[in-house]
């Protein structure tokens, strides 16, 4: 790849802006590459940490690099601005994105769909199943006070949220589910040992596909060391893994509504 | 004493009318008047607990299939089983430690977990015996938290309270204790007067206090007694390198809330997180459990000259900050009623508020200040905590500065006492070392320029801000009106806080709760109720 061919296609594309394929960063010119970035070293402020956090910026593919400003933090780190032209293309033929899905939805337009869709609350229940007594999970995603900036589905208004909280039993699950008519049944399982959360969980799906057949609730289960792709094995329609947010449960629970009803009606 | 210089204050700025504040204060009274009752005729697992750390049991039970399990919850639970929780722990606990003839309860415990202990109530004799036994225990507990207090007012008068009000408030939350002391020094160093140290995710559903120094949290570092004595030493010693007293802050609060409060009372913690109903809206703790708790833990608060804060902040988290700004005012008063009934007088209360109004609506700022306001006038005399946007925080960390020091601007305006200081990576990322620097920056910027700007601050006396403060004080008196009506559970059994419905016989910790019986017997509360100290302290 080089210089030319990315001075060409942003040169000779009279179809406008979005179908170049190759760009770089927009300071106040076409094809000027700049960029701002800002960091700390560990390094006492002076001539010497300007010039390291310059050498940082070459690096970086920052040329010329500009420091224009830095300050000491403490005796030992300093930090700075740097603004400079970036030498990188972006070839945008070659930009893949994981593609959730499902959208990702604001609690009022879960609510809202969920009205639409089901003209009544849509109903959750949560649990951990097996030995595991860590509800840090199951809590995070329903407990109103939420995770990572985000409200759980407690807070949903279209959802009501079934906590049954830790060491549940399946049998007690599949009861619990029945009698609040869910339609969905979230578990979670954080510490774990020798396979066990993949066992419970198989365990779970065996139990509601047995009780229930097709009339079974979405299954979803989450934890740190479940894999995505492993919902199959596990006999689950999704599987969350670390890092999941209240808001892309919600989301994806109106999602599969959605499906499930497009395939029944 | 701890007790903190008058900041530049406003007040009189609004012109309250004070038969309306005299009526708010009044209808909180009356609304919690009930709940107090209740929380009188009952006590819970958590208190027993509490009870028995200040009677000096510590360590866990190391032995166990299910990790360790603190020698406190294997007797109290124990206890239970084999007669009830309805007279206290102390009369069996103390009994049994007579009749088995053994030195220490951490003895006792061991004897109980292997199985060589079979508690009784004690009556006629015993039973005397057995409480006195249990009262000198507590009341030498209790000695260390006056002398923590005493030590705190001497270093307090050694090295000095920041020169500046607010004062300045910051996070650390690593997981492990070690870094935690590394980057609390570097904080005092750069400016913070208070640390707190936030706890691992999901700590306050623990029906249990881990034991030890931990390295290993989630979004933060257990609260244990370790932890707390490791965090104080190391900012006591920073302390001396700053020339001002650095607090320690953490969290009194979900299902172990007494017991935490007592082990800050023995480590000399200097504030703690404690709200009325924190834990039953956000928690969905039971709210019978919450209010029994919150009692006693406030009373060891009160003893141990404890800043409390309150955590109002998290209803406009979840709610609408403008449509729901009475239910702050309300929460406010309530929490300030719940205080003065434990003991703990105007300048331990840190009722908490926050600056989370909807950038993008008009005249936010304004409205902002109407509210801050309101909170500095109607609480004259107490810490108000002033906390930073968090709602509004998208991840734009330009913006986002920009907002801190509008919120920076709102607490040296209106006179607040703790400025939590806001993070321009909020949402985003924990803080890094240059985004912890630039927010002080920030705040030093703010007060440089314009700390003593409420000197000149006159809202006009019929424009918005005046107005607006007038308009949730109403709203708040209505609300209030309402809940003495329905009744305070109900009320919050019904979703009048934060949107949450938590009915009062359901939530976690319920099956803790025991309603106490005619000859329940336990020496903390009485102490703690009485104000006394010394009394039955045979050393």
């Amino acid at each position: 790849m080089t210089d030319t061919m990315g001075a060409q296609a942003e040169a000779g594309t009279p179809d406008g802006p979005g179908a170049k394929r190759y760009v770089r960063p927009y300071g106040d010119t076409t094809g000027d590459g700049m960029a701002q970035l800002s960091f700390t070293l560990p390094v006492p402020h002076g001539p010497r940490a300007d010039g390291a956090a310059q050498q940082l910026a070459n690096k970086m593919g920052m040329d010329p690099a500009m420091v224009v400003h830095s300050h000491p933090i403490g005796a030992d780190f300093t930090f700075f601005v740097v603004y400079g032209s970036v030498s990188h293309l972006v070839d945008l033929d070659t930009v893949r994105v994981v593609e959730r899905e499902f959208p990702l939805l604001t609690p009022s337009e879960v609510n809202a769909d969920v009205k639409k869709l089901l003209r009544r609350k849509l109903v959750v229940v949560g649990a951990c199943i097996g030995t595991d007594a860590h509800t840090v999970g199951i809590d995070a995603i329903l407990n109103i006070k939420g995770f990572a900036g985000e409200k759980g589905l407690e807070y949903y208004r279209e959802l009501r949220v079934v906590n049954l909280g830790a060491q549940v039993s399946v049998p007690e699950l599949v009861r619990q589910a029945r009698a609040d008519k869910a339609d969905a049944v979230l578990i979670s399982q954080v510490v774990t040992q020798r396979d066990a959360h993949i066992l419970n969980t198989q365990e779970m799906s065996a139990a509601f596909r047995e009780a229930m057949g097709d009339r079974r609730p979405l299954l979803i289960a989450g934890g740190p060391r479940f894999d995505p792709l492993m919902a199959g094995e596990l006999g689950v329609d999704r599987v969350f893994s670390r890092g999941t947010t209240p808001g892309e449960v919600a989301s994806y629970l109106v999602h599969a509504v959605r499906t499930k009803r497009g395939a029944t009606v | 004493m701890t007790a903190p210089p008058a900041a530049i204050s406003p007040t009189g700025l609004l012109n309250l009318d004070p038969t309306v504040v005299a009526t708010a204060r009044r209808l909180a009274a009356r609304a919690a008047e009930p709940v107090v009752a209740m929380a009188r005729a009952h006590t819970t697992v958590a208190v027993e607990r509490a009870t028995l750390r200040l009677a000096g049991i510590t360590g866990a039970d190391s032995t166990h299939r299910a990790g360790d399990v603190p020698w406190v919850n294997r007797v109290v639970d124990t206890v239970r089983e084999h007669c009830g929780l309805e007279h206290g722990a102390v009369l069996p606990v103390f009994h049994a430690l007579r009749e088995h003839n053994l030195g220490t309860l951490t003895e006792l415990a061991e004897a109980t977990a292997a199985g060589q202990v079979r508690y009784t109530v004690p009556d006629g004799r015993d039973r005397d015996r057995a409480a006195k036994a249990g009262r000198t225990a507590v009341a030498r507990g209790l000695r260390t938290v006056d002398r923590n207090r005493a030590q705190r007012d001497r270093l307090v008068g050694r090295l000095g309270d920041p020169k500046q009000r607010p004062w300045i408030y910051l996070i650390v939350a690593t997981g492990d204790i070690d870094e935690d002391v590394v980057q609390a020094a570097n904080a005092a160093r750069a400016g913070a007067d208070i640390i707190a140290v936030i706890r691992s995710t999901g700590q306050s559903l623990l029906d249990y206090v881990p034991e030890g120094a931990t390295h290993h949290g989630f979004a933060g570092t257990y609260a244990t007694q370790e932890n707390f004595r490791i965090m104080r030493a190391a900012l006591d010693e920073v302390s001396k390198e700053v020339g001002r007293y650095v607090r320690l802050t953490n969290y009194a609060s979900g299902l172990c809330m007494p017991e935490i409060a007592v082990l800050a009372g023995l480590q000399r913690l200097d504030m703690m997180l404690n709200d009325s109903m924190y834990g039953i809206l956000f928690r969905d703790i039971n709210p019978v459990r919450t209010f029994v708790d919150q009692r006693f833990s406030r009373q060891v608060h009160a003893r141990a000259g404890i800043i409390i804060n309150t955590g109002e902040d998290n209803y406009l988290t979840t709610a609408d900050a403008v449509d729901a700004a009475h239910t702050v005012t309300v929460s406010q008063l309530l929490n300030e009623h719940f205080a003065h009934e434990a003991g703990l007088p105007d300048h331990l209360l840190g009722l908490g508020h926050a600056f989370e109004i909807n950038p993008t609506i008009p005249d936010s700022f304004r409205l902002e200040l109407a509210h801050a306001l309101l909170a500095r006038e109607l609480f004259p005399d107490a810490p108000l905590k002033w906390m930073p946007p968090t709602k509004h925080m998208t991840g734009d960390v330009f913006n986002g500065y920009l907002l801190d020091g509008f919120f920076n601007l709102a607490g040296v305006l209106t006179g607040q006492s703790i400025l939590l200081v806001g993070m321009m990576t909020e949402a985003v990322v924990t803080p890094f070392l240059s985004d912890r620097d630039l927010a002080l920056a920030n705040v030093r910027y703010v007060l440089g320029a314009a700390g003593a700007l409420a000197e000149d601050f006159r809202p006009a006396p019929d424009g918005l801000i005046v107005t607006r403060a007038k308009q949730v004080l109403g709203e708040a008196v209505d609300l209030l009106e309402r809940i003495v009506d329905d009744g305070l559970l109900n009320a919050i059994a019904d979703g009048t806080f934060g949107l949450m419905k938590r009915p009062a016989d359901r939530g976690k910790g319920v099956d803790g709760v025991v309603e106490k019986a005619d000859g329940y017997c336990n020496p903390a509360s009485e102490l703690l109720e009485s104000g006394q100290s010394e009394e039955g302290a045979t050393a």
